[in-house]
């Protein structure tokens, strides 16, 4: 997006005519630790692959570069040439006078009263000067846009919160500073600096943030803010020390001008779940210059085509529900966020704030047995155990090794070799319901599987959108001729209601029904999961008569109606029991107790996610979103082609049938990596093909089975001559010499197509 | 389950008074209290695999929590006739209980010369601390009046015209009793200067036997007023709860170079005297009215009969549960079995909280066992004298007098205040380097756990509770000694209120 935006206002001044302050001056990224060298690294490889031209320098290269910089303590810098800065308010002027031109009617001090919705649709705004009717509405209010969402027929949750940001703008030193020196972001030291009319501007972001507004009534002018002295000092600090030349340089103020910031620093995008037409960009995190050109493409291309040119998911916002939306919450969250800016490094630092939302009614159970845990969508999640005499570092994170590496194993091990309970109970469960066979149909027409299978039976599909790809990835039990069992991923709370909600049928003969709180998941890994649940039952259980992808509703101990569906989101055997929440610990305490002879364990989600990606399991939000068709990731034999059932995005999956498939998900097993030594990969590292930059990794993970890291990602294949992009072919993918460039250094890798046999464990 | 108060031992007291309910299951005399640091850990049970301890008050955290009773008043710009000597107050507070039980309170005799200032430490409630507090200066003031002031207040009451205010209160605000509530109590304090007019005391008492005499005075209309009916219910209740919960005081009226110290309890008074070489000497001004001082013990066996000899004090306290031995309030110390029976039917007490019945003092025989007349020190002020620092039992119980003269005396010297905040850099040029020196200097200033506080109270209020073992703070300690839940908080240390009072060494000459 940054990237985009950049090119888009370097020529935004000669297409409008209107001065945008952009000066390409480039940014100089610095690093006071080997790990914030390692990290920018990690930033250059991306660029780089991106055809953005950047370089990693010394500290002797960046005094060339920018005198007044002290580098005495630096490890290194990155230098990105193509960098500019810009006149935010130019560069609004420019835009909204390009709009006009282009026959956009623009009512300035004008405010937004209210925002008028009809059969979950939005129909029109009301002002202060009256009303105005819409099609399609874009809150783009900054910090008011949370109050803006809530004033609407069906209010909008747009979790963000404002926060004082302070910048210091000097006077021109005696030795003015050129305008084209580079910008320069100490992350370390929490400033960044620009040249500004021969001075600098400089601002940070300091440890301890003020939130303000948080009891609403948000109607800060800008002007009104205090310039707080005291608490820009640390930050004023900070800049003398990393340019010591410009103690002599006057002030000429101090600027207080509050930003928004999101839970999870990235910003909102995309249409409001609740109301159709209802778009949201807002919640910028402070870089709402240099993301805005991206961002607003991509909203335009959403609105405009229905979808994006690239998957937005890490940025819709429907990856928050109406839980973010406490105002408690986000002012605590945003506290964190803030600093989190410019120190964040590592890649899982989990958010110390607003956790402990929502819960498993295991929690304190699996707490006091040495959980640790993870936080996605609000809800908690076990990542591992620590049991007794182990250590796990105080969760120290890094680039290298994780200091869970040994629980972790222990974990896969017990669930290769024995068995393992790992609490799922965060997983998006929903009831399809109907007294005839309209959810049946409802189903065939959502998923590209075939849906009419016996009852008792489990399909894995998708839920694929006009494009043909992911809008969600399942599994879905027939509980009985008109009743469907979903199972989705965490984060599909909100987005699959959304997506099955706008598909219900218009007379009501169909029922959807949120039961993901009704039950608690608890997956049971392993090859004597089955012992395990004979001895629960009193019913002795073969894997045959209980054969994969099978639901059964099952009595255990004294608790009865437990749903028990035989796959465990790995390849690996076992089960899943759905239990009624009330009988949650029950169920937990009596598998404990009689799993004890079989050696049963608890185990978290990093054991789940190291079992998956070795058996060639691609998760949805990860490997698989909605720019991703089943044919692109190998599930072409799923789908539904031979039967006479239309479903949406059969069209466009023939056409790609057809026309064969412009990227492809595969496996890569790294073989010369040392997992002691060299630096982890965690996803999004750039794949390379004899030598040619094909894709990136979506997922990775440490294979205890393989002792190596497995990575998914996706390959294109490009023409060497013209760029064109062409299909891709299984012998395209496996005849290649692949390499994982991962912070710079790239090592080879084996390439796989189809999930392969695993060596046996025992 | 009984609730023990620390000061006062009350088994099925605590029913009057849902305020002072105490849930302490410790009995724990005050000089065994545990050390703040091996207590915390094992406080909080930590559960079986480590959990990530609660993070510590940040330094502005623990100044804001300090800070929140500070007081700091000077009175240079004041020109008030006796108050040349008295240049400033500095005075703050530190809860343990909810709602704290202790007060304090600084006023000027606004007919008659000098200030009055003085902290009173309640127990078995805040009822009687609260309502000496507020009454106790209009008392002493009117006994200072001369004959014809108290003539003229007489009349302007007699036709129903406005009566001035005895005393002219000098805060701190939020503190200083609303004008309501001292019509409440009019009556009593017009009957006291009615009988004083009777005694014909020409130009006013003389500041010691007036002191006695408020006090005394005081303690005599609390008892009474709880003994008659009032005119609502809710009178009624305050009436009683004031006189069934006690409060120890100790004051301090400056006149010119004269300083006397009333004091009834076990609150002290300290001058610190700057001495010809330069160091700080503490002199006592009050002796402790408890078990500690042999004296007391003296008087209060010489009271009552020989046969008592052994159940008067007990394990070091009054019958065995009063800490101090004199005191306003506490009636059931004071009246006779019968009186107590009579109040206690006709106001239907016991019908208050069903569950517990009213508790008569064992060994009770001879009352009143409890006095509220003060013990009066005089001190004529010299240039040595540089300051009095009053203060309730939970400063003494921690630090010696003699830290507390030098911590304020050193406080004085080196007056580490914060630096001003820096100029707009819109109105007066200023570099970047200056802007820096600048705020660093006020950020040492106010992070630095010792100094910084230029309330010298709230200094000594930070080493009392985070004080390490070398006579310094110990900034951990005192974070995690101010992050205690409330219930754990009594059990670490009392309410804490100081109140240090300035004088001017160069404002004795003008009165010499």
């Amino acid at each position: 997006m940054a990237d985009y935006s950049c090119k888009l206002y370097s020529n935004l001044q000669k297409e409008t005519g209107v001065e945008t302050g952009f000066h390409q001056t480039g940014s100089l990224s610095l690093a006071q630790s080997e790990d914030r060298l390692l990290s920018l690294k990690w930033i250059a490889s991306h660029l780089q692959v991106n055809d953005i031209p950047c370089s990693i320098l010394s500290s002797a290269q960046v005094v060339e570069l920018h005198p007044w910089v002290e580098t005495a303590d630096l490890h290194g810098a990155l230098y990105v040439p193509v960098d500019g800065v810009v006149s935010p308010v130019d560069v609004c002027r420019a835009f909204a006078h390009a709009a006009i031109a282009n026959g956009v009617r623009m009512y300035d001090r004008t405010a937004v009263s209210h925002v008028i919705v009809e059969k979950g649709m939005v129909t029109a705004v009301e002002t202060d000067r009256g009303e105005i009717t819409c099609e399609y509405f874009v809150n783009c209010a900054g910090q008011w846009a949370y109050e803006l969402g809530q004033s609407c027929d069906e209010p909008v949750s747009i979790p963000l919160h404002p926060c004082e940001h302070f910048y210091l703008i000097s006077h021109p030193a005696e030795l003015p500073l050129a305008s084209d020196l580079p910008v320069v972001l100490d992350p370390d030291g929490r400033i960044y600096v620009r040249p500004w009319k021969g001075g600098i501007l400089s601002g940070g972001f300091e440890k301890n943030p003020k939130p303000i507004c948080t009891e609403g009534k948000n109607q800060v002018e800008f002007q009104n803010l205090q310039h707080d002295w005291d608490h820009y000092g640390p930050l004023l600090q900070s800049l003398l020390e990393r340019m010591p030349v410009l103690s002599d340089v006057q002030i000429r103020r101090l600027v207080n001008c509050p930003e928004s910031f999101s839970p999870d620093m990235r910003c909102i995008l995309g249409e409001s779940p609740s109301v159709q037409n209802y778009f949201v960009l807002a919640g910028m995190n402070s870089s709402g210059s240099s993301l805005a050109g991206g961002a607003g493409r991509l909203l335009a291309e959403w609105i405009a085509f229905g979808s994006t040119s690239v998957d937005v998911w890490p940025l819709d916002i429907r990856r928050f529900s109406a839980l973010q939306g406490s105002r408690t919450f986000l002012r605590h969250r945003v506290m964190e966020v803030v600093p989190l800016l410019y120190e964040r490094l590592y890649h899982g630092v989990e958010f110390q704030t607003g956790r402990r939302l929502r819960t498993s009614p295991l929690y304190d159970r699996l707490d006091s047995q040495g959980a640790r845990w993870t936080e996605k969508h609000a809800f908690e999640r076990p990542k591992y155990f620590v049991t007794e005499g182990q250590s796990d570092g105080e969760q120290n994170v890094t680039f290298f090794k994780p200091c869970w590496f040994d629980i972790v194993r222990d974990e896969v091990l017990a669930c290769k070799e024995a068995v393992c309970a790992i609490d799922m109970s965060s997983f998006t469960k929903f009831e399809l319901r109907s007294t005839g066979r309209q959810a049946l149909d409802m189903l065939q027409w959502l998923c590209c599987d075939d849906m009419d299978v016996p009852t008792g039976t489990v399909v894995h599909t998708g839920m694929l959108n006009a494009n043909g790809a992911y809008e969600n990835d399942c599994s879905i039990a027939r509980l009985s001729k008109g009743n469907f069992f979903i199972v989705s991923s965490t984060d599909q709370h909100i987005r699959g209601w959304a997506w099955l909600s706008r598909h219900l049928p218009a007379d009501g003969s169909v029922q959807l029904e949120d039961v993901t709180w009704k039950y608690t998941a608890l997956n049971v890994i392993g090859p004597l999961a089955v012992s395990v649940l004979s001895d629960l039952s009193y019913i002795p259980i073969s894997q045959n008569q209980f054969r994969y992808m099978v639901c059964k509703e099952m009595s255990m101990g004294y608790a009865n109606g437990i749903r028990v569906i035989s796959m465990t989101h790995t390849g690996e055997p076992g089960f899943v029991l759905y239990i009624p929440i009330e009988y949650a610990l029950y169920i937990y305490n009596e598998m404990m107790g009689v799993g004890k002879k079989h050696g049963i364990k608890d185990a978290g989600y990093f054991a789940l996610r190291s079992l998956r990606i070795e058996r060639f399991f691609p998760f949805w939000g990860q490997d698989l979103n909605s720019c991703t068709t089943p044919l692109e990731c190998g599930r072409e034999n799923r789908v539904k082609f031979n039967e006479d059932i239309d479903f949406i995005g059969r069209k466009a999956l023939l056409q790609q049938k057809q026309d064969g498939v412009r990227r492809r998900l595969i496996m890569l097993i790294l073989t010369e990596h040392s997992c002691d030594e060299d630096p982890w990969p965690h996803g999004y590292e750039p794949i390379f093909r004899n030598n040619q930059f094909v894709g990136f990794t979506t997922s990775c993970d440490y294979s205890f089975t393989l002792k190596g890291h497995v990575c998914l990602g996706y390959v294109q294949h490009r023409d060497a001559n013209n760029g064109q992009l062409l299909s891709v072919t299984p012998d395209y993918v496996t005849q290649g010499d692949y390499e994982l460039e991962i912070a710079g250094t790239r090592y080879k890798a084996k390439v796989k197509l189809y999930p392969m046999q695993l060596p046996h464990t025992n | 389950m009984a609730r023990i108060s620390k000061t006062l031992i009350l088994p099925r007291l605590a029913s009057l008074h849902k305020a002072s309910v105490v849930s302490a299951s410790y009995r724990l005399p005050i000089y065994q209290r545990p050390s703040l640091l091996s207590s915390v850990a094992s406080a909080s049970p930590s559960r079986a695999p480590a959990r990530r301890q609660p993070e510590l008050l940040s330094p502005l955290q623990v100044n804001n929590i300090l800070g929140e009773h500070e007081f700091t008043l000077s009175l240079s710009g004041l020109d008030h006739e006796g108050l040349g000597s008295l240049v400033g107050l500095h005075s703050n507070q530190l809860p343990s209980n909810t709602p704290s039980e202790d007060r304090r309170a600084a006023a000027i005799c606004l007919s008659g010369p000098g200030a009055l200032i003085g902290v009173f430490d309640g127990h078995g409630g805040p009822a009687c601390a609260q309502a000496v507090s507020q009454r106790l200066f209009p008392y002493v003031s009117a006994a200072l009046l001369p004959q014809r002031t108290l003539e003229k207040l007489e009349v302007a009451a007699e036709a129903g015209d406005t009566v001035p205010d005895l005393v002219s209160w000098l805060g701190p605000a939020g503190e200083v009793p609303g004008r309501q509530w001292a019509e409440r109590r009019a009556w009593s304090l017009r009957t006291f200067w009615q009988e004083l007019l009777d005694l014909e005391t020409g130009e006013g008492l003389p500041p010691h036997e007036a002191l006695v005499t408020a006090f005394k005075r005081l303690d005599l209309d609390i008892s009474l007023e709880a003994q008659v009916h009032s005119e609502t219910a809710g009178q009624n209740r305050l009436a009683r709860r004031v006189a069934f919960s006690g409060c120890t005081a100790c004051m301090a009226y400056v006149d010119g170079t004269h300083l006397y110290i009333a004091n009834a309890g076990d609150s002290r008074a300290v001058l610190g005297m700057r001495t010809a070489n330069g160091t700080w000497l503490a002199q006592s001004l009050t002796n402790d009215h408890s078990a500690q001082n042999e004296r007391e013990l003296v008087r209060l066996q010489a009271e009552h009969p020989v046969k008592e000899c052994d159940t008067v004090v007990k394990q070091g306290r009054l019958l065995g549960l009063l800490m101090p031995f004199r005191a306003f309030g506490d009636v059931r110390f004071k009246w006779s079995l019968e009186l107590q029976k009579r109040v206690i039917e006709e106001s239907g007490l016991h019908s208050g909280v069903a569950t517990q019945p009213y508790l008569f003092l064992p060994d009770y025989h001879t009352p009143p066992y409890l006095t509220a007349e003060p013990e009066i020190t005089y001190h004529q002020l010299g240039p040595e004298d540089r300051f009095v620092v009053i203060a309730t039992d939970g400063l003494w119980e921690v630090l010696h007098r003699q830290d507390v003269v030098r911590l304020v005396g050193e406080h004085l010297d080196q007056a580490p205040a914060i630096p001003a905040p820096p100029p707009n850099p819109l109105v007066c040029s200023l570099t970047l380097g200056d802007m820096l020196q600048k705020l660093k200097a006020r950020r040492e200033a106010s992070e630095n756990p010792t100094g910084g506080d230029r309330n010298s109270a709230t200094m000594l209020v930070r080493h009392t509770v985070g004080r390490d073992d070398w006579g310094g703070v110990d900034p951990q300690r005192l974070a995690r000694s101010l992050s205690l839940p409330e219930d754990l908080t009594r059990v670490y240390r009392d309410d804490i209120t100081v109140t240090v009072i300035y004088l001017d060494p160069n404002g004795f000459n003008r009165h010499q």
